[in-house]
């Protein structure tokens, strides 16, 4: 019997190891694809089309990119921007109503608590939504759009809540209050060192959804000046008329730039942050994800 | 007048408390409630220039359009399949790779594709149409590419309507494969040892070990995770879509759903009634839907229900 069953045992690990490595191919490849793309000289694309390995290497998709930073940079500034004050806004309003939400003798959390996840079941749609911000809060190419709608997701929210009730004990809560602490005392010293390892995680999914973001601008954006990166970059794919953006004022016809490596590189530039910052961050989105699991 | 001086009672003894919650209770009031007085929108003929309630009262006859054109079967088909197909391929791919994932030796092979495969989930929606462009463009794309070194016949892919479906959808698993895996491997992780040392020496199998144990175990998070998904089977993945789609015309009758259609309606044709009431229509069938299944859910088993 165990001769048999080792003999079973080790087919499947080849078969698991194959199916695992596979996959992680076909989920690198599209990756691959652009970053090799970026990397072509344009003319050997427009002849030989995109390859997996660079036909003629070249770096002048990058090269045209940094020709005419200012405005890649510009979008980079505002997306960064954006990025860092909705997660620190974020952040601090967020900690602060998880924390209210899992105090068991706050009376009327489970009133709070309806409210927010409500939202996730009905709501006004989008266009209502839509007039609501454009026509009467006049948020049109402000600041304020590119961060407000995005401060704070229900999701989110319970996500804390339920990191704040596993890492802060009631007793401690209740000694600090004995001692004569207030409870934004108990808040800020002892709650937020406490549940350090989930405001990571919070604000790691904030983050990541702020610079992702480009929503926002296609709907809220008519400054070209104020895209957003990630909409810069969806006009920079889908308008022919970039050339013109880029190069604007400088001369350059359309035929002298290498238009499908530049798009790829650019692509790259956007994603750079990401790819760079990944395999340092991604361990506290693992973590999110399994106690986000645990029902609360 | 008892409860009410119970509540000042809660009001000034927890002031510091209803402080802290404050902002997030004024960003749903704003930004989630106060949209949906907008509802009414949805019964006009929109005029920009005059306010809400001027608007020009056209009763149920936004909906009474949408219904008669059939736009709202067809995008309400559209939704609930690809959500459909989304959430049974979704789950299945994503246990399978757990289990296989969990069975391997190597360490560092291990955390190596899980992290590969979770990486798409962090690339945005944007570098997407990015990589759909570069391969499947007609003039240059990957495909082409490759066919036309085989020898074969180019394709156009953006004339094949039927291809999309499976464009779209194999193009969220590879978004959100990661995800989905990353969870069910933790519950795998948390299975203890002992279950499959007894079956071991009860003369199980891998495979038997897997069926009997390692499946029936994950039955908790997969249903959670079905019901989550099951009440946002209104709601479309609208950046997946118009990322991979765009305003590509050609591609509606097999691609279109119900975010995009509201989207379109707003963006391009300014169309506030209609796409007010798409919206709406929506959202109300989503509610309906997650009260039935959460309601029917309680009746078997109190303990998965969503509230």
């Amino acid at each position: 019997m165990k001769i048999k069953d080792d003999n079973y045992m080790k087919w499947f690990r080849l078969l698991a190891f194959v199916v695992i490595l596979l996959t992680s191919v076909a989920c690198l490849f599209p990756l691959l694809l652009i970053i090799s793309a970026s990397l072509t000289q344009n003319e050997a694309i427009i002849r030989d089309g995109y390859n997996l390995i660079p036909t003629v290497f070249s770096l002048e998709g990058y090269k045209t990119v940094f020709r005419f930073p200012e405005q890649v940079l510009r979008a980079y500034g505002i997306t960064g921007f954006a990025t860092v004050t909705g997660t620190l806004l974020g952040l601090f309003f967020m900690t602060m109503a998880g924390y209210v939400l899992q105090r068991k003798d706050f009376k009327y959390r489970n009133f709070f608590a309806f409210m927010i996840y409500f939202t996730t079941l009905f709501g006004g749609g989008l266009v209502p939504w839509y007039i609501l911000l454009t026509k009467y809060l006049k948020l049109t190419d402000t600041y304020t759009v590119l961060i407000f709608p995005g401060l704070m997701t229900p999701f989110l929210i319970i996500l804390m809540k339920n990191f704040i009730r596993s890492a802060v004990p009631d007793e401690v809560i209740e000694s600090a209050k004995i001692d004569g602490a207030n409870d934004f005392t108990i808040y800020s010293r002892i709650v937020l060192h406490l549940s350090m390892p989930g405001i990571a995680t919070v604000g790691l999914f904030l983050a990541l959804q702020y610079w992702n973001d480009w929503f926002t601008s296609s709907l809220f954006i008519n400054d070209t000046n104020m895209y957003q990166l990630q909409y810069y970059l969806y006009n920079v794919i889908n308008a022919m008329s970039f050339v013109a953006q880029m190069g604007a004022g400088t001369g350059v016809s359309i035929g002298d730039l290498p238009t499908e490596s530049t798009k790829m590189a650019m692509a790259i530039i956007v994603t750079g942050p990401i790819l760079f910052l990944y395999p340092f961050v991604q361990r506290y989105f693992v973590k999110g994800l399994t106690i986000g699991a645990v029902k609360g | 007048m008892q409860r009410k001086s119970g509540l000042l009672k809660e009001l000034v003894v927890n002031r510091l408390l209803f402080l802290m919650l404050l902002p997030t209770v004024l960003f749903f009031l704003i930004n989630s409630y106060t949209p949906m007085v907008g509802i009414y929108y949805a019964f006009t003929r929109f005029d920009f220039n005059t306010s809400l309630f001027n608007s020009q009262f056209v009763g149920l006859q936004n909906f009474e359009f949408l219904w008669k054109s059939g736009v709202l079967a067809r995008l309400t088909f559209n939704t609930i399949g690809y959500n459909l197909a989304f959430i049974l391929l979704g789950n299945v791919l994503a246990i399978a790779l757990a289990v296989l994932i969990s069975e391997l030796r190597l360490k560092w092979f291990k955390k190596l594709t899980q992290s590969i495969m979770f990486l798409p989930y962090f690339v945005s929606f944007v570098i997407l149409s990015v990589i759909v462009y570069n391969m499947f463009n007609y003039e240059s794309g990957f495909l082409n590419t490759f066919l036309a070194k085989l020898g074969a016949e180019p394709l156009d892919i953006y004339n094949m309507p039927w291809i999309w479906i499976f464009l779209i959808i194999i193009f969220y698993l590879w978004k959100n494969i990661g995800y989905s895996m990353v969870i069910y491997l933790a519950s795998i992780t948390g299975i203890s040892e002992e279950y499959y040392e007894a079956a071991k020496i009860d003369g199980a199998n891998i495979f038997q070990r897997i069926w009997y144990i390692t499946i029936p175990m994950l039955k908790t998070t997969f249903v959670m995770l079905l019901l989550f998904a099951l009440g946002s089977i209104m709601k479309g993945q609208f950046d997946l879509f118009y990322q991979l789609v765009g305003n590509n015309g050609m591609l509606y009758n097999t691609t279109d759903i119900l975010d995009t259609y509201v989207y379109r309606s707003l963006k391009v044709t300014f169309d506030i009634g209609m796409s007010t009431a798409a919206g709406l229509y929506q959202s109300l069938f989503g509610f309906i839907l997650i009260m039935t299944v959460n309601a029917i859910i309680k009746k078997i088993n109190d303990e998965y229900a969503l509230f």
